[in-house]
């Protein structure tokens, strides 16, 4: 997430909003946000009702096994429509900003 | 006849050791030392490397090199590491749901509106509105 907070701009330029969502409350966001000097929206999904409607849930797979998101990334295009999904098959490894740019650049390029 | 100290063995716990703490805090920062740690790995190899050679030393030659004890220590303590930090990054973070669920390419995204951390309610449609679409990006949490 650091890696997209740094290439907001990029973002921006191509008029691509980027917000994340996580389980976490509004306040564990906010300290995140401070810490690290976040400008993205932080959305709240306490209860992953729109994990799961993402079909991203990873039931039990955070600490005191808490229902939480697995890492995922979406485009959707203007017309609410998925062009591009992401789904890794480790927690470690995320997509990269470049890489997505890219993706988003191929689908506009395609049109 | 005084022994001397078996450095190898020392430098090769250490450069384990640091391998291991070093990844979370410096390593995962990058996605190109992150993704595969390489580096991690590298430093196993240079540890083990100087842990066997301290240990044919210990073994070998014991009139002349201390480490019989500490260094069997030392070696299935890095062992413990390496096999832990293996476990961990080629096998445990793998353990992820596989998301058959999740919306294809050209399928619509499922609309939402949720509060954001200033409190304010954020909808899909507020994040398309005037722009060309929305990346969502879906992250475990820091709990």
């Amino acid at each position: 997430m650091r890696g997209f907070e740094q290439h907001i701009n990029d973002f921006h330029q191509r008029n691509v909003a980027v917000a994340v969502i996580s389980v976490d409350s509004p306040e564990e966001s906010l300290k995140l946000i401070h810490s690290k000097s976040f400008t993205m929206p932080f959305l709240s999904d306490p209860k992953a009702e729109v994990i799961r409607s993402y079909g991203v849930l990873h039931p039990k797979g955070g600490e005191d096994g808490r229902d939480i998101a697995r890492p995922a990334e979406f485009f959707v295009d203007s017309n609410g429509i998925v062009q591009w999904v992401n789904l890794t098959d480790d927690i470690r490894v995320r997509a990269r900003p470049d890489v997505t740019l890219k993706a988003i650049d191929g689908l506009v390029a395609g049109k | 006849m005084q022994r001397r100290w078996n450095i190898h063995l020392w430098a090769g716990f250490a450069i384990v050791l640091l391998s291991v703490i070093s990844y979370i805090p410096l390593f995962t920062l990058f996605p190109v030392t992150r993704d595969v740690p390489w580096v991690n790995y590298l430093l196993f190899i240079a540890g083990a490397l100087l842990l066997f050679i301290g240990m044919k030393r210990a073994f070998g030659d014991p009139q002349h090199y201390r480490g019989k004890i500490s260094g069997s220590i030392l070696s299935v303590l890095s062992l413990l590491m390496i096999g832990v930090f293996c476990f961990g990054t080629l096998y445990a973070s793998k353990q992820i749901p596989t998301s058959a669920n999740a919306p294809h390419v050209g399928q619509p995204a499922p609309t939402f509106s949720l509060t954001g951390a200033d409190g304010k309610q954020i909808a899909l449609a507020d994040l398309l509105k005037g722009n060309r679409g929305a990346l969502l990006i879906f992250y475990r949490g820091y709990w």
